[in-house]
């Protein structure tokens, strides 16, 4: 929670390779390899399938806790560790696109924390897909997600970083549509696909002006790399449009894609449509991993976002980063106070959180975002699980309002749930969304561009708090008002929860004041433990003030909506006092409708003005010379049988009929033969007569 | 000496009933006979020209005649063989009935 301006200088760059980072693509590679064995398997190798996945992921888990540990030591000895390996893929000329992967203290918390909740949602998918009959598909698709996702995590290369991000975006689509027998699924895949793709668009575009730019790919490349000061230098004295330099602009386009995949306003739309997929994708692609490749992105190429000005100042797309998070924090955390369906709180809670991790980039720098971005990880991961395993539980039931009691019937979940949700509102001092969302609070009222941002992250954590509350009361106080008989769920399914919930506690230690080690690991400078850091001006004060919030959020949703157990058809409390806006955030401010009437509407009348000029013009034009060809076609006929077979037949005919007038000379009687020779030769005879008479 | 015009009125004639008799004869070897007589008449005139010719010691129109001779014996046993091949197939030596390899 401390402003550091400037990394402090005793540390000293390492950029050579060790044995870890020369192995580091195994990480990304073995997952994808399973995934690529399990499509040829059979479909009733469900336990090889799970196997393979696990087992696979398993493996880059302990790689990845091998590179963090050698990060770490390198750390320990004072070096900033950043070893990259770099090498050409091809060449055009006189430019060569170069691929390659980094170890460094952002990619090394990356690479564990995918890899960790990774395979703990996979050996918990292994319990909640145990009926489904596609359980080999989902693996396959799972893995390659995995692999993708660790992918994009240590690419040094801003291409193979795409690559892997477009391979991310696919799995997504594979996942969300993996129940494609219902349309609502398979509606909501391609939905998603397409919306990530506006921003994809713009990341491209952002990619390709970096690259013509800078001339490399590399994002470090020993002083070369794009993110280095030499390429940033001469991007910050490029000047694009709008009174941007080059890397300003460039940023804002990354920026972009980053939205697209990080659900940020206003391409939010698909992520809580997202949930159609089964519950585990659910936690891993769209709350814990995917959705945050959009925030580690931002904190790779921070460098570009803040050219031009000392860490911690204050430029033109982290200005749009924060403004953006920060919207989206509060306008996705309202409309969560209206949704019924467990999941869906939940995804409208993801997006607002991924406001924050945006938020905290724009304003606090990677640390500050990248810690909220772990927790939530973890805590978020802990609650869709939870989710899940409440579905599971009470029969495929997600609706909120046929729940409650669920506190005896499923205790662990109850319990895992419950740290989950304190840790998402932030409960003061124990779990670690209270550090992770102070630290951005906190960078929100150090900003000195506008102050709005800081209140309205204030007011996103009240409504989080109150949402959250709203949903546990709904769900499990009360009495049970689903039908049948809710269980609780199998040991494969609780234990990866309770893990979950240990980490959701416990990571807090790593972030908070009295020890600001995660922070100075990524800024790569010595961590001191002790309580100066609470001596910070305003920082007791900050804390009190979020802890308020906190409680009074808490406080407010037991009041409205603790132990009431309403029936099912009743208007929800907040309903019956302010049915107007109630219906606005139930209709999730109409943005979906708002894109219906406008971009889908504007879409389908441009296919049916394509469709007219299709059929009318170019159909048109294709008609005419069709017909023009007709035409031709009839003269070459006439000419055909007219002329050229005119000719042919009469030739034959007289060949016909002259070969019949000789053949008639040919009576077979001999003496007519003489006499014609007798003739001819007494005709020869005159002739040589007549002639040689002068 | 019987002077040339003699000898040549002699081979028309006999051309002349040749001809006549290879043109209006049905039976075949009556036929075959005309056209020996043809052949002949040409012999008469190949003898004829070279004895009354510039040259008479040379022999060439003996030669030609002998050759001739010769060629129209060849061309008579042919010509019988075909006639009796033609009569073993169709039991008849008639000319115009022998019609059957026409165009």
């Amino acid at each position: 929670m401390i402003l550091i301006q400037e990394v402090v200088s005793s540390f000293t760059p390492q950029t050579t390779a060790s044995a870890i980072s020369g192995i580091l693509w195994l990480i990304p590679a073995l997952p994808i390899v399973a995934s690529g064995c399990i499509a040829l398997m059979k479909q009733p190798l469900r336990r090889a399938a799970a196997t393979f996945s696990i087992g696979s992921l398993g493996i880059s888990l302990l790689l990845s806790i091998a590179a963090f540990a050698h990060v770490l030591s390198g750390w320990l000895a004072g070096n900033a560790v950043r070893e990259s390996v770099n090498f050409t893929w091809m060449r055009f000329g006189s430019s060569a696109v170069e691929l390659g992967w980094v170890l460094d203290p952002l990619s090394a918390v990356m690479l564990v924390m995918v890899s960790l909740v990774g395979l703990l949602i996979f050996i918990y998918s292994t319990g909640y897909m145990a009926h489904d009959e596609n359980f080999t598909r989902f693996f396959c698709f799972l893995s390659l997600f995995a692999g993708a996702m660790l992918g994009v995590v240590i690419s040094n290369s801003i291409l193979l970083l795409f690559m892997c991000w477009e391979l991310v975006g696919l799995t997504s689509y594979l996942l969300i549509g993996f129940w494609y027998q219902k349309p609502s699924a398979a509606a909501a895949a391609k939905k998603a696909f397409l919306t990530t793709r506006v921003g994809d668009i713009f990341f491209l575009l952002g990619i390709v002006w970096l690259f013509a730019q800078t001339g490399t790919l590399l994002f470090y490349d020993h002083g070369t790399g794009s993110l280095e000061p030499l390429a940033l230098a001469s991007l910050l004295t490029q000047h694009a449009a709008l009174g941007l330099t080059a890397a300003g602009a460039i940023g804002l386009l990354i920026f972009a894609g980053a939205a697209g995949k990080s659900g940020q306003l206003p391409l939010h739309v698909w992520l809580p449509d997202a949930m159609e997929g089964p519950t585990p994708v659910s936690a891993l692609i769209h709350a814990a991993t995917m959705v945050a490749a959009g925030v580690y992105l931002i904190a790779r190429v921070y460098p570009l976002m803040q050219a031009g000005v000392p860490a911690g100042g204050v430029t033109t797309p982290l200005t749009v980063v924060t403004w953006v998070g920060a919207s989206t924090a509060v306008f996705a955390a309202l409309i969560a106070v209206a949704q019924n369906d467990i999941k869906r709180i939940l995804a409208y809670s993801t997006v607002s959180q991924l406001g924050y991790m945006m938020a905290g980039l724009g304003m606090g720098g990677v640390a500050v975002g990248m810690f909220h971005l772990i927790t939530h990880a973890f805590f978020k991961a802990l609650l869709f699980m939870g989710a899940g395993s409440v579905i599971h539980g009470s029969h495929d039931e997600q609706d909120i309002r046929h729940m409650g009691g669920l506190k005896k019937l499923m205790p662990v979940t109850f319990v895992t749930y419950v740290i989950g949700m304190l840790a998402l509102c932030g409960f003061p001092l124990v779990f670690s969304g209270f550090w992770s969302k102070d630290a951005i609070i906190e960078a929100a009222q150090h900003w000195t561009t506008a102050r709005a941002p800081f209140y309205m992250l204030v007011f996103g954590a009240l409504l989080t708090a109150f949402y959250m509350i709203r949903q546990v009361s709904y769900v499990f106080f009360g009495n049970w008002r689903g039908h049948g008989h809710a269980h609780e769920s199998p040991r494969v399914m609780t234990m990866p929860l309770a893990i979950l919930a240990f980490f959701a506690v416990a990571l807090g230690a790593i972030g908070s004041p009295l020890w600001p080690w995660f922070r100075s690991f990524l800024e790569g400078r010595t961590a001191e433990f002790g309580f100066q850091g609470f001596s910070e001006p305003g920082l007791l004060t900050l804390m009190a003030t979020s802890s308020f919030v906190v409680f009074l959020g808490l406080g407010l949703g037991w009041w409205i909506y603790g132990n009431k157990s309403p029936a099912p058809e009743a208007p929800d409390a907040l309903q019956a006092s302010m049915p107007r806006v109630w219906t606005v955030l139930q209709n999730k401010f109409y943005v979906d409708e708002l894109y219906g009437a406008t971009v889908i509407a504007f879409y389908a009348w441009w296919a049916r003005v394509a469709d007219w000029l299709d059929r009318r013009v170019w159909g048109g034009a294709v008609a005419a010379v069709t017909w023009m060809f007709g035409l031709f076609a009839r003269f070459d006929r006439f000419l055909d049988a007219n002329v050229v077979d005119g000719t042919f037949d009469k030739g034959c005919e007289e060949l016909s009929t002259s070969g019949g007038l000789l053949a008639s000379i040919q009576s077979g009687l001999v003496q007519n033969y003489l006499r014609i020779l007798a003739l001819a030769v007494v005709a020869l005879v005159l002739i040589l007569f007549w002639s040689s008479r002068p | 000496m019987t002077p040339l015009g003699g000898y040549l009125l002699i081979a028309v004639l006999m051309f002349a009933i040749g001809l006549a008799g290879a043109l209006v004869r049905r039976n075949a070897i009556l036929v075959l006979i005309g056209i020996e007589l043809m052949l002949n008449s040409a012999n008469l005139n190949f003898i004829a020209f070279w004895r009354y010719g510039p040259h008479p010691e040379a022999l060439t129109g003996m030669m030609f005649a002998i050759f001739s001779i010769a060629v129209a014996a060849a061309e008579a046993a042919v010509g019988l063989g075909l006639v009796i091949a033609i009569y073993r197939h169709t039991h008849t030596t008639e000319i115009d009935k022998i019609n059957r390899m026409k165009g």
